[in-house]
């Protein structure tokens, strides 16, 4: 009586990555030095964020063949990306056995209307969200794990803090909800009562939930922490900057010890510098889909 | 009784929950905390080693100089737990050079079962318990070359995914996801002094 695919399993896995750092690859060697730096997973793609805003074109899911090389490489989780609501490309990342795929708006839209049925699938998923209604939405199609949507690729943290200030504001007021106000809540959001009762009576969402998109230094890393999110996706920020290896170690240990500005004092000296980035992006990654 | 949670990364709360529950069924008065360096378990009776990625929590284990103290405290570990518990490690375990704390003597595979699309639930036959154990198994070790005085007792079909030694308790699922406290209750009935 073997159960595979099943919530627990899935969402279980997420809680396996709390207080973690997972890093963004684009090949193997990147991939052993984020190992090697204490990444708790690493997200395989064709380039980092940053590179994908600079390029332009239709982002799409990696080369399986450049996610196999990296399995191979290391012993840690493998994520990859596909785009929303592309199960074709999910099919493809789940049979090449890749551990959580990332339904991701860094890569371009495949469908306007439907995400995809993320309870289908044996593997878990991410997803991104920048409200309570998006992330309950997306844990409603099976989602079992959140992460903020931020500004991928652009090394500026406002929108990562945004998002899970928003998500965490809206919980709160749950609080102070009737009954009556609770369904009509879940209504306007278009998912299940349950659903809105479980997170109000967690005061949390109901999965694991990371920071992503635009975390550059240990400081943003303790900062997200600190503001309550459960680990951190770190994507341009580590190989975009002078010194990839000691940037790594330094947000690891700023992401576990995020409450002792010692610690993060410590692993934000001597870095270098970190990725360049850009104030205003030109194109807004998160508005591509909502 | 004072047990410490490592916490430096992985289900962390999990744990501190699931042993909370478990010490407030037997009657135990004491306090189970988060423990994120050497310092904070300077008065722990007991430890527990959680689920997360084992080479980064063995890491971190290092850097926070918690290695002297896990040496001798009464352990449970779960999962990433147990592979640290081992004395040597399969294939995975030698690939990244990994350092454990080799306190029981087995030799532990990681990923043992597969990938996460192979991670499962099933039953595990515990030798100390009359009904058999929810098990979740995610990414999951196991462990083999069980040599006196470790003794295997937990099975899942005929591979060993459970390991006692003196006062360690190695597992290679997650109890504290199973909401099934009876493992949580054995080790501190029978490993923790009181």
């Amino acid at each position: 009586m073997i159960q595979t695919g099943t919530p627990i399993v899935k969402r279980g896995f997420a809680r396996m990555q709390k207080g973690g750092v997972i890093m963004d690859v684009v090949n193997e060697d990147q991939a052993i030095l984020a190992e090697k730096a204490g990444a708790v997973a690493v997200m395989v793609l064709e380039r980092v964020p940053a590179d994908i805003r600079a390029a332009g074109g239709i982002a799409r899911m990696a080369d399986p063949a450049r996610i196999e090389r990296v399995m191979q490489a290391v012993t840690i989780p493998i994520m990859a990306k596909a785009r929303i609501g592309h199960f074709a490309e999910a099919q493809v990342l789940q049979q090449i056995g890749v551990d959580m795929i990332d339904e991701s708006e860094v890569l371009s839209v495949a469908d306007e209307e439907r995400h995809i049925d993320k309870k289908a699938f044996t593997v878990p998923f991410v997803c991104g969200a920048k409200n309570l209604g998006e992330a309950l939405r997306r844990i409603d199609e099976g989602a079992a794990m959140i992460r903020t949507k931020g500004e991928p690729g652009t090394g500026n943290i406002v929108q990562a803090v945004r998002h899970t200030r928003c998500i965490q504001n809206e919980i709160l007021e749950l609080e102070s909800l009737s009954q009556n106000a609770l369904q009509q809540k879940a209504q306007q959001m278009r998912v299940p009562l349950e659903l809105v009762t479980q997170t109000k009576e967690m005061s949390r969402l109901p999965v694991v939930n990371f920071a992503a998109g635009g975390i550059a230094t240990p400081a943003d890393a303790a900062l997200l922490m600190q503001l309550g999110v459960d680990g951190v996706f770190v994507g341009s920020g580590i190989f975009k900057s002078d010194n990839p290896e000691a940037y790594a170690k330094a947000i690891v240990s700023a992401t576990q010890k995020f409450d002792d500005p010692h610690v993060v004092a410590d692993a934000s000296k001597m870095l270098g510098s970190a990725m360049k980035g850009e104030e205003k992006p030109a194109v807004r990654m998160q508005e591509r889909s909502q | 009784m004072n047990i410490a949670v490592v916490g430096v990364q992985g289900a962390v709360l999990e744990h501190v929950h699931a042993t909370e529950k478990a010490m407030k069924n037997l009657n135990f008065h004491g306090a189970v905390s988060w423990a994120k360096d050497r310092l904070a378990l300077e008065n722990a009776d007991a430890a527990i080693l959680p689920g997360g990625e084992s080479t980064t929590i063995s890491k971190l284990i290092d850097k926070n100089e918690m290695k002297d103290a896990l040496e001798d405290l009464p352990i449970l570990g779960t999962c990433a737990g147990m592979v640290l518990l081992a004395k040597t490690g399969g294939i995975q375990v030698q690939q990244t050079g990994q350092k454990l704390l080799q306190r029981m003597d087995f030799c532990v595979e990681r990923n043992a079962f597969g990938r996460q699309r192979e991670s499962f639930q099933a039953p595990v036959h515990v030798s100390f318990l009359e009904e058999p154990f929810p098990g979740i198994f995610i990414r999951a070790p196991s462990a083999s070359n069980v040599q006196a005085p470790a003794q295997s007792v937990a099975f899942f079909n005929e591979t060993v995914v459970g390991v006692e030694q003196q006062n360690a308790l190695a597992l290679a699922f997650h109890p504290e996801l199973s909401g099934d406290l009876r493992l949580h209750e054995h080790f501190l009935l029978n490993f923790v002094k009181r």
